[in-house]
C-alpha cells in the first residue's frame, strides 16, 4: 500500500504517505524499502522500471543478435568464406533468428506493452505487478540460459525451427539445443505470465468511460498480441518438452526407427510459431497506428477497421500454420486449405495498410524521425507482405522454399515491419519515459541508414534466392555463381555492405541516447501535440501516473481535452496541456497507493535456470532448483501483494483492510 | 475517508476479480497445453515397435477406481469453497484435507500404474506409446501434486489466519485448478483408457 | 447453489463414470464412440458449469475458458487430420 521505495519527486506531491519501515510479513525475507540505487530496480513492481528493464535488456539483445548478423555477412560476403566453419556458422544463424526473435522483438514489444498499457488506459500499474517483475527476470534468466551454451561447448544449432529429427542427439551432439530448448521454456514462462497479466489489466483496470472502442490503438494491438501469447505459448511448451525429454531421458518422439513422425514437430512449432509472427509484428502496427495520426494532425482513419482486422489477423493467423510446411508432404487437401487461408490473411493486412495511407491522405504531415520510421513500415512492410503472398501460392513456394527469396521475405516484414515500428516508437516516445528529445539531426541520420541498409541487405536476397540460393548453406562457390545482373557474387557483397550500413545506423541511435542523456533538451509537456491518455501526466510520469485518474469520454481523450470543434466544424486548441496538468495537479486525488516492492519474484526467476541446469547435467541439482522454485512460491503466496497498514509508521486508516493475503499477483 | 476504488492500484473496471480473471486465463492457455499432449497421445498410441501395448497394460479397473476418486475429490473440493464462502474455517479445513488425501490416493494409484507398467517391460524409451503415455499422464500427475502442495499449504494459512473466511477468494481460485485438473482426467480417462487403439 | 446440489451433480457424475466404465465389459457396437465421447463431454461441462461455476459467473470468463478450449480442439484436430488420424 504507499509508495515505499520511489524517491520522492521533485515537486510538491499532492499527497503524504508515512515513511514506510521494513514489513514483518509471513514472509523470511523483508520486504525491500531502499528508494535509490540498484535496489529501487531490481525489486522494484513499477510497471514503468520493468518496462525501462525489458527495453534495456531487449537493447543489449538487439546488439548481441547483430553481431551475430554480421558475422552471417561477412562470411558469406565472398565466395569460399573463412570467416566461420560449418559449425559455428550453423550455431551463428540459429542463435541471430533466436535472439532477434525472442530476445529483441518480444520483449522489447514487452517494454512498450508494459510500459505504455497502463499509462494509455488510466491505471497506475498492471494487475498483477509482481508477476510482471517476476516476467522480467523470467525473460533475463531464459536469455541468458540460452546463450550460456556458447561458453559451455557450443550454441544450439538446428535452425531457429529446430526441425526434428536434425534438433536429435545424433545430429546436434552438443548441450547446445538442451540449453535452447529450455532457455525459451523459461523466456515462454516469462510470455505467459505477462500476457495473463496484461490482459486482464487491460480488461479490467480501464479508467472509467474508457470502453474498448475508445481505448488508444496500440494497447488495442498490444491487447491482441496477448491473447496469441497466452494461446501460443502452451503450444511450443509440449513441443520443446518433447524435444527435451528426446535428448535428457531417452523419449523417442521424434526417433524415427521408433516409428515417429518428424513432422509432429513442425506441426507443433508452427502452430506456435505463426501466431508469433504476428506476435512480432503487431505491437508495432500498434505504435505506427499512434504515430502516423499524431503527426498527420488527423484521427486515425477508420479506427474500428484498424481494431477488427488486428483483431482478424490474430484469429486468422492460427489457420495458416502449415503454409510454412508445404514442400514437407502433407498431401494436396491439407496444402490447398492452408494455401487458401494465407491468401485470406492478406485481406486483413492490407485493410491496415490502405487506413494508415489514408491517416496520411490530406493532413499536414510533420516530418518527424518517428513518422519516417512509421511511413517507412507502410512501405517496406507491403513490400515483405506482397512477397508473402507469393509464399501462398503453394507451387511457387515448393520453388521458393528454402531459399534466400524466404530469407528476404521475413526479414522485410520483421526488420521493415517489427524493428522499423519499435524505433519509430523509441523516437515518439522518447520524451515521455525520459523527459528528454532525442536528437532529430541524428535520428534522421540514424532512419535513413537503417532504411537504406536494410534495402541493400534484404533486397537483393530476392535476386539470390530466386537464383537459387539456399539458406543455411555456409558457403557458395564462384563456380555455381552466375553470369551479369543475377551474379550471386555481386549481389552477396551488396547485401553484405548493407548489413553494415544498418549497423552504423545502430550505432548512431546508440550514440543519439547517449548524447540524448548527457545534453539532451528537456522535453516540453507535449512535444508532439499528442493525442492519447499516456501524454496526461508529467515527462517522465510520476510514479502514481495520474493525479487523478481521468475519466474519458472520447477516443483520443487527450486531444479532445485540448481541443474543442467550433461553429465551423474546425478543432481549435483551446488549452495547452500545461493547463491540463496544473489542473490535474489542482484536483489530485489525496491518497494513493501503490503496490510494494518485493524480493519474491526474482527469487522464483532465479529457480527457473538453475532447476533447468540441473536437467541438463545433474538431477540433484534440478532438484535443488525445484525447491528453491517452492520456497519462492510460498514466499510469494504468504506476502500480501500490499503491504499490511501496520507496517507503516505511523500506520494508515486500517477501516475498510482487512489485510487479506492474496496468493496471486 | 477513501473508497476501495482509488484505495490501491487494483481497481476493477467490469467489477470482476483480477485474479479470477487471470486463473480463467490460465486455464484457457492450459487447454492447449494438455491438447497438445493428448494430441501426441493420440498420433502415437498405435505405435508399438517394442514392448507392451496400451491394451496388454491398461487395468481398467483399476484405473476406473481411481478416476472415481479424483472425481469425487472434486466434490470435497467444492464444498470447500463453499464452506469457506459461509466463513466455516473448519469445514473448510475438513473438506480442504480430504481433497487433498483423495488427489493422493489418485497420485498413489498413479505411481502404481506407472511401477506396474515398469515391471511388464514399459519403459519411458521404450516406444512411441510408452513415451507419450508417460509424459501425458505424467504431467497430469504433477499438476494433481502441484494441486495437492497448495492444499496443504491453504491449510496451514488458514489455521494462522487472524479473520474466518479471509482466505475465500483464494480457495476458490485452488478449486478452479482442481476441478481442471478434474476435467483434463475426465478427458484423459476416456480417450486414453476407454477407447482401444 | 447447495452442497445438496453439488452432491446430486457429484452422484450424475459417478453414475455416467459407470456407464462409461460398463462399456469396456459391454459391447455397444457401433455406438460405442458416440456415446463415450458424448458421455465425457456431458461430465467435462458439468464439472465446468456447476463445480466451476461458470454457468453462474461473469461471462467473460466463459469466453476466455471456451476460446482456449475451442481454439485447442481446432488447431490440433486440424493437425491430426493432416497425418490422417481420422480415416481409419
Amino acid at each position: 500500500m504507499a509508495i515505499i521505495e520511489r524517491p520522492a519527486s521533485n515537486v510538491a506531491l499532492p499527497f503524504v504517505d508515512a515513511p514506510v519501515t521494513a514489513s514483518s510479513t509471513f514472509g523470511v525475507l523483508k520486504r525491500p524499502v531502499a528508494a535509490t540505487g540498484w535496489k529501487s530496480w531490481v525489486f522494484t513492481v513499477d510497471h514503468k522500471k520493468i518496462g525501462i528493464m525489458y527495453g534495456v535488456t531487449a537493447m543489449f539483445f538487439f546488439v548481441v543478435g547483430g553481431i551475430e548478423a554480421l558475422l552471417i555477412r561477412l562470411q558469406l560476403a565472398a565466395p569460399n568464406g573463412k570467416v566461420l566453419n560449418a559449425d559455428v556458422y550453423n550455431q551463428m544463424f540459429t542463435m541471430h533468428a533466436t535472439t532477434m526473435v525472442f530476445l529483441f522483438v518480444m520483449p522489447m514489444a514487452a517494454a512498450f506493452a508494459n510500459y505504455f498499457i497502463p499509462l494509455q488506459i488510466g491505471a497506475r500499474d498492471v494487475a498483477f505487478p509482481r508477476l510482471n517483475a517476476f516476467g522480467l527476470w523470467a525473460l533475463i534468466s531464459g536469455g541468458i540460459f540460452v546463450n550460456l551454451a556458447w561458453f559451455l561447448g557450443g550454441a544450439a544449432d538446428g535452425g531457429w525451427f529446430m526441425y526434428a529429427p536434425n534438433s536429435g542427439p545424433v545430429f546436434s551432439p552438443t548441450h547446445g539445443v538442451d540449453f535452447w530448448a529450455l532457455g525459451l521454456q523459461i523466456a515462454g514462462i516469462a510470455s505467459l505470465t505477462g500476457a495473463i497479466n496484461l490482459i486482464v489489466t487491460v480488461l479490467n483496470m480501464r479508467a472509467p468511460g474508457m470502453n474498448m472502442m475508445r481505448m488508444p490503438i496500440f494497447s488495442w494491438m498490444a491487447l491482441i498480441v496477448q491473447f496469441l501469447l497466452l494461446f501460443a505459448v502452451p503450444v511450443i511448451t509440449v513441443a520443446l518438452f518433447l524435444l527435451t525429454f528426446q535428448r535428457n531421458f531417452g523419449a523417442t518422439f521424434f526417433d524415427v526407427s521408433a516409428g515417429a513422425d518428424p513432422l509432429l514437430w513442425q506441426h507443433l512449432f508452427w502452430i506456435f510459431g505463426h501466431p508469433e509472427v504476428y506476435i512480432l509484428v503487431l505491437p508495432s502496427f500498434g505504435i505506427v497506428s499512434e504515430v502516423l495520426p499524431v503527426f498527420s494532425r488527423k484521427p486515425l482513419f477508420g479506427y474500428p477497421f484498424v481494431v477488427f482486422s488486428g483483431a482478424a489477423i490474430g484469429f486468422v493467423g492460427w489457420g495458416v500454420w502449415a503454409h510454412h510446411m508445404f514442400a514437407s508432404g502433407l498431401g494436396p487437401v491439407s496444402v490447398a486449405v492452408f494455401s487458401i487461408t494465407t491468401m485470406l490473411i492478406a485481406v486483413p493486412t492490407g485493410v491496415k495498410i490502405v487506413n494508415w495511407t489514408l491517416t496520411l491522405w490530406g493532413g499536414k504531415l510533420w516530418f518527424t524521425t518517428a513518422m519516417k520510421f512509421s511511413i517507412a513500415l507502410i512501405v517496406l512492410f507491403t513490400v515483405g507482405g506482397l512477397s508473402g503472398v507469393t509464399h501462398s501460392v503453394a507451387p511457387s513456394d515448393t520453388q521458393q522454399t528454402d531459399t534466400y527469396y524466404i530469407v528476404a521475405h521475413f526479414h522485410y516484414v520483421l526488420f521493415g515491419g517489427a524493428v522499423l515500428g519499435l524505433f519509430s516508437g523509441f523516437y515518439y516516445w522518447w520524451p515521455k519515459v525520459f523527459g528528454k528529445m532525442l536528437s532529430e539531426k541524428i535520428g534522421t541520420w540514424n532512419f535513413w541508414l537503417m532504411a537504406i541498409g536494410m534495402n541493400l541487405t534484404f533486397g537483393p536476397m530476392h535476386i539470390l534466392g530466386l537464383q537459387g540460393q539456399p539458406r543455411r548453406m555456409y558457403i557458395w562457390t564462384e563456380a555455381r555463381s552466375g553470369e551479369g545482373f543475377f551474379n550471386l557474387g555481386f549481389w552477396n557483397l551488396i547485401s553484405s555492405i548493407g548489413a553494415f550500413v544498418i549497423a552504423l545506423g545502430v550505432l548512431l541511435f546508440l550514440i543519439n541516447v547517449v548524447h540524448t542523456a548527457r545534453k539532451g533538451e528537456k522535453a516540453p509537456l507535449d512535444p508532439w501535440d499528442a493525442r492519447s491518455l499516456e501524454w496526461l501526466t508529467t515527462n517522465p510520469p510520476k510514479e502514481h501516473n495520474f493525479d487523478v485518474i481521468p475519466t474519458v469520454h472520447h477516443l483520443d481523450e487527450f486531444f479532445h481535452r485540448k481541443y474543442k470543434e467550433d461553429e465551423n466544424g474546425a478543432m481549435v486548441k483551446l488549452k495547452s496541456a500545461e493547463d491540463i496538468m496544473a489542473e490535474q495537479e489542482r484536483n489530485a486525488d489525496a491518497h494513493i497507493h501503490l503496490p510494494s516492492p518485493s524480493y519474491w519474484p526474482l527469487v522464483l526467476a532465479f529457480g527457473l535456470p538453475v532447476t533447468a541446469y540441473g536437467v541438463i547435467f545433474s538431477v540433484p541439482l534440478a532438484i535443488f532448483g525445484g525447491i528453491i522454485i517452492l520456497f519462492g512460491a510460498f514466499g510469494w503466496g504468504l506476502e500480501p501483494a500490499t503491504a499490511k497498514p501496520s507496517d507503516y509508521d505511523p500506520p494508515i486508516n486500517t477501516g475498510d483492510h482487512s489485510g487479506e493475503v492474496v496468493a496471486v499477483g | 475517508m477513501h473508497n476501495e476504488a482509488d484505495h490501491n492500484a487494483h481497481g476493477s473496471s467490469s467489477g470482476i476479480s483480477n485474479i479470477k480473471l487471470g486463473m480463467w486465463l490460465f486455464l484457457g492457455s492450459e487447454c492447449l497445453l494438455f491438447g497438445g499432449l493428448i494430441s501426441t497421445y493420440m498420433l502415437y498410441r498405435g505405435r508399438v515397435s517394442q514392448g507392451p501395448t496400451p491394451s496388454q497394460v491398461f487395468d481398467i479397473p483399476f484405473t476406473s477406481v481411481s478416476s472415481f476418486v479424483l472425481l469425487m475429490s472434486s466434490l470435497t473440493m467444492v464444498l470447500a469453497v463453499s464452506s469457506a464462502a459461509k466463513k466455516d474455517d473448519r469445514g473448510t479445513t475438513l473438506w480442504l484435507v480430504v481433497t487433498a488425501l483423495l488427489g493422493a490416493t489418485f497420485v498413489g494409484g498413479q505411481v502404481y500404474e506407472f511401477t506396474a507398467f515398469k515391471s511388464e517391460g514399459l519403459g519411458f524409451g521404450t516406444s512411441l506409446f510408452s513415451s507419450s503415455f508417460y509424459t501425458l499422464t505424467g504431467f497430469h500427475g504433477v499438476h494433481v501434486t502441484v494441486g495437492i502442495i497448495m492444499l496443504m499449504a491453504m491449510v496451514g494459512i488458514i489455521q494462522r489466519s487472524e479473520f474466518p473466511g479471509s482466505k475465500a477468494e483464494t480457495i476458490e481460485m485452488i478449486g478452479l485448478y482442481w476441478h481442471f485438473v478434474d476435467i483434463v482426467w475426465i478427458v484423459i480417462f476416456t480417450l486414453i483408457y476407454l477407447i482401444p487403439v | 447453489m447447495s452442497n445438496a446440489g453439488y452432491v446430486r451433480i457429484a452422484l450424475i457424475l459417478g453414475f455416467i463414470t459407470a456407464l462409461e466404465v460398463s462399456t469396456y465389459y459391454v459391447d455397444f457396437g457401433p455406438l460405442f464412440l458416440p456415446a463415450l465421447l458424448i458421455m465425457m463431454s456431458i461430465k467435462f461441462v458439468m464439472v465446468v458449469s456447476y463445480f466451476m461455476h461458470l454457468k453462474f459467473d461473469n461471462k467473460l470468463f466463459s469466453m476466455m475458458f471456451y476460446a482456449g478450449l475451442i481454439l485447442a480442439i481446432g488447431v490440433y484436430s486440424a493437425a491430426l487430420a493432416t497425418f490422417k488420424f481420422f480415416l481409419n
